[in-house]
């Protein structure tokens, strides 16, 4: 469906990437968000709580991270498209309720505008160090979805796509921005609500009496219902089953906690969204995101210049891990490069994925400012000698 | 002649999951007695059971959920009223109670109990307080009396307890009232008014853990409970709640404490936007659907 026009502010905009993202939230739909204050990320909310009575919506500043993680699925299931906005030390209070969110399956979007860690660490300074904690730092096995952008324009565009892939997959997506992208301030363009492409909760057109709310159709997304419509469904955080009644045994776990995974892995390739450029005769590949991604491309330039066969990956998607892409490449190039700000998370993936068949070299950044483009110049060069 | 059968429906049935039962709870168990008597209030004030929904967090209170045919969320540890407050803020139009335990309100989501209340968010709050974490074992609870013998108080706790009631007035709820597991009847009227207010509305039942407070205390089984709550309840209505505090083996003052109003959340949010942005403001009523 076309995005509600009340919401879509078109035009040509001089934005910072936290208000290009509220903005996004507001075109996908975003009718509900629970915040709590945090450095650097706060602007998405003052933003929304500015505009969203004048669309039609609420948001309320809750009294922690905790409130806020859970309010906004209050939100979902009361009908609303939801989200929160926080930071390190919020996003680590919000885990529990990332986890409930991926059992429940509650359709949502958690943005994490990421600064230094550990702890307080750096409140208005950049850091990717979120990484392996947007993907596992809810306990059980789950799946998740997490985008990175690298620029106020696709702060708005990529948190349309975030809010979609959480309708079509019924899963807390994971949007992580850093610092520097939430603060740096460039031209956006809002295009007009008619060519913006929304994706509709998976709503039920079942009768009451046919309704399971866990019963999948083949695709491995059950239909939603909402509080107030009749269906008095229940659900829970506990393991359940299709009518989404308490069953806590063995076979109904590894039946539930299966499909969770599936839902996400078996869509991986469809997930999956990057940027490659000048992959075709490179046998050097540098692989970023988010900030650093920038950083790279002059990198990679510099090094193109000097005859090197660079080419670049970058992750839009971190989650699913693209391991298709890095396997395919990992089978004819020599080395991956993996700059980023923190001291090796994705980079690891990177390494599994290509499983031994091409080097890995990591340039590990501790946070608080971007690479110097030199370093990562100085990392592709000593790769190309190998 | 006497009809048998007849006389043997039960009349809160429909308001089960009649799938989900047996229950969890032990016997002499207090929190079914709760759960009849917020049926016969669902009854009693004719509400619309399809605008209703109900939220629990994690314990025995936190089953409730459950095991009624209400749209109803069995959500985190503490987290029954923020969730509650997401679902009733985006879905005006629902009723929604909250239905959990002490420790799950007063401990882990101590915090979001005084903010709601604060706030005055339309929720109706049913704390099943039976003094101790009875889900986990039977440890202690912000609500349990002082040198009452619990597992992890062994030789008597020590901590002075939660007076509920006089927590939530003084946060802002605009209802309040107590009852125990044996005013089955005071208890269903009470949650029948709860849902006649507009606000933040808190009813304390207390209730018997045999299994692990009465039979550690040495406070005999449910029955021996229900003497106790008989013999040694006083119905104070309006009493002060400062002076309601509970103690070990001492009187329960029960009865509506606080019935006043004040515009809820949701009221004082439009009239707010109304005055600054006028026609500007869109309530969400005239949302869109997110369904397509």
């Amino acid at each position: 469906m076309k995005a509600d026009p009340h919401g879509v502010l078109t035009g040509t905009h001089f934005l910072d990437g936290d208000h290009a993202c509220c903005e996004g939230a507001l075109a996908a739909g975003a009718r509900f968000a629970a915040g709590y204050p945090i450095t650097p990320s706060t602007e998405v909310v003052e933003r929304f709580a500015a505009r969203v009575p004048t669309v039609g919506g609420t948001f309320i500043q809750m009294e922690d991270e905790l409130a806020a993680s859970i309010a906004l699925q209050g939100g979902v299931w009361g009908g609303a498209k939801a989200f929160t906005v926080t930071s390190g030390p919020g996003f680590s209070l919000m885990m529990e309720h990332i986890g409930y969110a991926a059992m429940t399956e509650t359709p949502c979007v958690f943005v994490d505008v990421q600064r230094g860690g550990p702890s307080t660490g750096l409140p208005t300074l950049p850091a990717q160090a979120d990484m392996m904690q947007a993907r596992w730092g809810s306990h059980g096995d789950y799946e998740i979805i997490a985008l990175c952008p690298n620029s106020p324009q696709e702060c708005f565009d990529l948190t349309i796509k975030a809010f979609n892939l959480a309708e079509e997959y019924r899963v807390p997506v994971m949007f992580m921005m850093d610092e520097v992208v939430g603060h740096m301030t460039e031209k956006v363009v809002i295009p007009p609500a008619d060519q913006i492409e929304v994706t509709p909760r998976k709503h039920t057109r079942k009768s009451v009496e046919d309704y399971l709310p866990y019963q999948t159709n083949g695709d491995m997304v059950p239909e939603m219902a909402h509080a107030g419509e009749g269906y008095k469904f229940h659900v829970t955080g506990l393991t359940h089953d299709e009518r989404g009644y308490p069953n806590m045994t063995p076979p109904v776990q590894d039946k539930l906690v299966r499909r969770l995974q599936n839902k996400i892995r078996s869509a991986a390739d469809r997930i999956c969204l990057g940027e490659e450029d000048r992959l075709d005769d490179a046998d050097i590949v540098v692989v970023s995101y988010g900030i650093t991604s920038r950083v790279a491309q002059r990198a990679i330039d510099a090094a193109r210049n000097r005859g090197l066969r660079v080419g670049k990956l970058r992750l839009i998607t971190a989650w699913p891990f693209p391991d298709k892409k890095i396997a395919d490449l990992a089978a004819h190039v020599k080395a991956f490069v993996v700059p980023e700000l923190n001291l090796g998370q994705m980079v690891r993936e990177v390494q599994r994925a290509a499983d031994g068949k091409a080097k890995t070299v990591a340039v590990s950044h501790a946070g608080g400012g971007v690479h110097n483009p030199d370093e990562i110049l100085n990392a592709i060069v000593e790769a190309s000698r190998c | 002649m006497l009809n048998i059968l007849d006389d043997t429906a039960n009349p809160v049935e429909p308001f089960l999951r009649g799938d989900r039962m047996p229950h969890i709870w032990c016997p002499g168990c207090g929190i079914g007695t709760t759960v009849n008597s917020f049926a016969r209030a669902l009854i009693d004030s004719k509400i619309d059971l399809e605008s209703l929904a109900l939220v629990s967090g994690i314990g025995c209170t936190g089953r409730v959920a459950g095991y009624v045919k209400l749209d109803s969320f069995h959500t985190t540890h503490g987290r029954a009223i923020p969730f509650a407050t997401g679902l009733k803020l985006a879905n005006p139009k629902l009723n929604v109670v909250v239905y959990s335990g002490d420790g799950d309100l007063s401990a882990i989501g101590g915090n979001h109990l005084i903010h709601a209340a604060r706030r005055n968010i339309d929720l109706k709050v049913i704390c099943v307080n039976n003094l101790i974490y009875a889900m986990t074992g039977g440890q202690t609870a912000p609500t349990t009396p002082s040198h009452a013998t619990t597992s992890t108080n062994p030789y008597g706790t020590f901590e002075p307890a939660f007076n509920l009631p006089h927590l939530v007035e003084a946060a802002g709820a605009v209802y309040v009232a107590r009852w125990t597991t044996f005013h089955v009847r005071q208890l269903a009227r009470s949650i029948s008014e709860a849902f006649q207010k507009k606000g933040f509305s808190f009813i304390e039942v207390i209730s018997p853990c045999p299994t692990l407070y009465q039979r550690r205390n040495k406070m005999g089984d449910g029955l021996d409970t229900m003497k106790y709550y008989k013999e040694r309840s006083k119905i104070k209505n309006g009493a002060p709640t400062s002076e309601v505090g509970l103690t070990l083996n001492g009187e329960i003052v029960v009865g509506k404490f606080v019935d006043r109003d004040r515009p809820d959340y949701q009221t004082m949010m439009r009239a707010q936007y109304v005055e600054i942005l006028g026609e500007r403001y869109i309530e969400e009523s005239e949302m869109e659907c997110v369904c397509g």
